[in-house]
């Protein structure tokens, strides 16, 4: 654009960024780095005292018996969580994708979980995961099955989570997919048509290879999600019964604002972010075998 | 497009929607069913979705709790949530329009450098960043709870990219008019991004309105504390007297439920966009 090149100009430039600088310095960059410089410390905060301990903290956590019980309960999560989101999403998002009246009905409908609170989602979910008088407990009672005491189970609680988590992304996901399938060409399903190809055809061969790159990205973007998964456990469960639910997340957080241990939770917080780029380049090397990017 | 199908496919489809539906309202149901009742009437078998005795008595414990005020925690998050909007949707405006209409020698770099903190998960940032408000004395105020708004490299990216396709020859001509670029920016810029800019300002919003852990860590006193910490607080306060924590769930989910009803298409169109959660 043009523009003068004098003093007003640069004045102009420094005020309108310097806002979003300090954003970016003071909160997101200086921290990045102090972290790590607090992760090799041993820094009480309480005590007000910070010693160099060197890669202390990240033996402690990563030869402790903790780490391998925080892991399992987050792939459990992830693993519970990821194949029936993608599938519920993929459904409901063919589903908005034909017409039908009362479309915007449901469509609606599938949102309102995205829209709420996950503190709300969790203070409902326990009521309806409660033991004997839960609405889940009661809907299998109805057909026989006698329920667990979901959230105080060792067994069940890690799956009462998800089942609140799918209940509360499926929406946000399906209009992700409504989206991917709204921009495949409709060519691609007449020709098949033509040739006399079935629905099931049609799905395998057409809407699925044409949908992956969303899929990976869904995939992707899921698993970043689900290892910080936070909100929901300190709510439903605080990480109980007896440490069955404990996930990274809620682990920084009980060790950074309840024992005051920074240099410990900085720590953690390193090995999840390790975690989460090892996940995620991982996929990104996997996605050639099946992700389709030729449409 | 595709053939009509048949009329067992149509059932089928009906079928799968309404169970999907069914599914994801019943917990909703369950929840205002349970908040008319009373704390004798709501462990039933079988479950009475009609109370027979519909009572209040949840919602007036909610306005009467001991310690901390549900109005007040309202008032804060209103007033959290309108000002975190404006001032990560504003730094991020301002950003993005130094970087398409004032670029500068370096200015793509230091736009690399945002994009690349958006790597940067909130967990490794949120020790550091209580530390750093606690050295700026900003632990339990509101200044504080906001600041960290500032730094919203997704929203810089959004703005740039739709401010890439104005045209400059309107900001030039306002230029020539004799228009400061202040002016240039608050009466052409922003309106011309209006819909990009009104998408953000929902998403920013419904986040800020359910954020959860961050206000629970940095407000500690009870008369500061939000909405959704104050009902995180509840759970554990009131266990089992579901009908006073579903009163609380109504009407935490209610405001925002009202917001989107409202703004329904613009808050659609951010999905695409890649925004909320």
């Amino acid at each position: 654009m043009y523009l003068p090149k004098n003093h007003s100009r640069r004045t102009a430039v420094a005020v309108f960024l310097t806002p979003s600088l300090i954003g970016v310095f003071v909160f997101c960059l200086i921290p990045m780095v102090s972290s790590f410089v607090f992760s090799l410390m041993d820094y009480d905060l309480l005590a007000g005292t910070m010693k160099f301990t060197g890669l202390k903290n990240f033996i402690q956590i990563l030869t402790g018996k903790e780490f391998p019980q925080v892991l399992k309960h987050t792939l459990t999560y992830l693993v519970l969580y990821l194949p029936i989101i993608l599938m519920a999403s993929l459904a409901e998002g063919m589903l908005l994708n034909h017409d039908f009246p009362g479309r915007g009905f449901f469509r609606t409908v599938f949102y309102l979980p995205v829209i709420t609170s996950w503190v709300a989602a969790a203070v409902v979910w326990t009521w309806v995961l409660s033991g004997k008088y839960g609405l889940l407990n009661q809907a299998l009672a109805v057909v026989g099955i006698d329920g667990p005491a979901w959230l105080s189970s060792k067994d069940w609680a890690m799956p009462g989570i998800v089942m609140a988590a799918l209940w509360k992304d499926t929406g946000y996901y399906a209009l992700m997919v409504l989206a991917a399938l709204k921009s495949i060409d409709p060519t691609y399903y007449e020709a098949a048509a033509i040739d006399g190809a079935g629905s099931g055809r049609r799905f395998f061969s057409i809407t699925l290879p044409l949908l992956s790159p969303t899929l990976f990205m869904m995939v992707v973007i899921n698993v970043i999600y689900g290892l910080q998964v936070c909100d929901a456990v300190l709510i439903m469960t605080n990480g109980d019964p007896g440490g069955a639910t404990t996930v990274f997340l809620e682990r920084i957080y009980k060790y950074a604002f309840k024992q005051y241990k920074m240099g410990v939770a900085s720590a953690y917080s390193w090995i999840l972010f390790i975690l989460i780029l090892i996940f995620t380049l991982v996929q990104f090397r996997l996605q050639k075998k099946w992700v389709n990017y030729d449409a | 497009m595709r053939k009509k199908r048949s009329v067992v496919g149509t059932i089928a489809f009906y079928l799968v929607l309404i169970l999907l539906a069914t599914i994801t309202l019943i917990p909703f149901m369950w929840m205002l069913s349970s908040s008319f009742k009373s704390a004798e009437t709501i462990r039933t078998i079988p479950i009475r979705w009609i109370p027979e005795h519909p009572s209040l008595e949840g919602y007036r414990r909610v306005f009467n709790m001991e310690g901390f005020s549900f109005v007040r925690a309202s008032l804060n998050s209103l007033f959290l949530s309108v000002a975190c909007t404006i001032v990560q949707v504003m730094s991020a405006c301002m950003a993005a329009f130094v970087f398409t209409k004032m670029p500068f020698k370096g200015s793509n770099k230091l736009f690399g450098l945002y994009l690349a903190t958006m790597m940067i998960p909130g967990t490794v940032t949120m020790v550091p960043n209580y530390i750093i408000l606690r050295m700026m004395g900003l632990l339990n105020t509101y200044t504080g709870l906001i600041l960290p708004s500032l730094a919203n490299a997704f929203g810089v990216f959004l703005m740039r990219q739709s401010m890439l396709s104005l045209n400059d020859s309107y900001l030039e001509s306002a230029m020539l008019d004799g228009a400061t670029l202040y002016r240039v920016f608050f009466v052409i810029v922003l309106p011309m991004v209006g819909p990009t800019l009104a998408t953000m300002i929902l998403l920013a919003f419904m986040g800020s309105w359910n954020s959860y852990l961050w206000p629970l860590i940095v407000l500690t006193s009870t008369s500061k504390q939000t909405l959704q910490v104050v009902l995180g607080n509840m759970n554990g306060i009131y266990k089992n007297k579901e009908n006073i924590l579903m009163a609380g769930a109504v009407l935490t989910i209610m405001p925002i439920l009202v917001v989107y009803l409202l703004t329904q298409s613009k808050v659609d169109s951010g999905i695409s966009l890649g925004g909320l959660k």
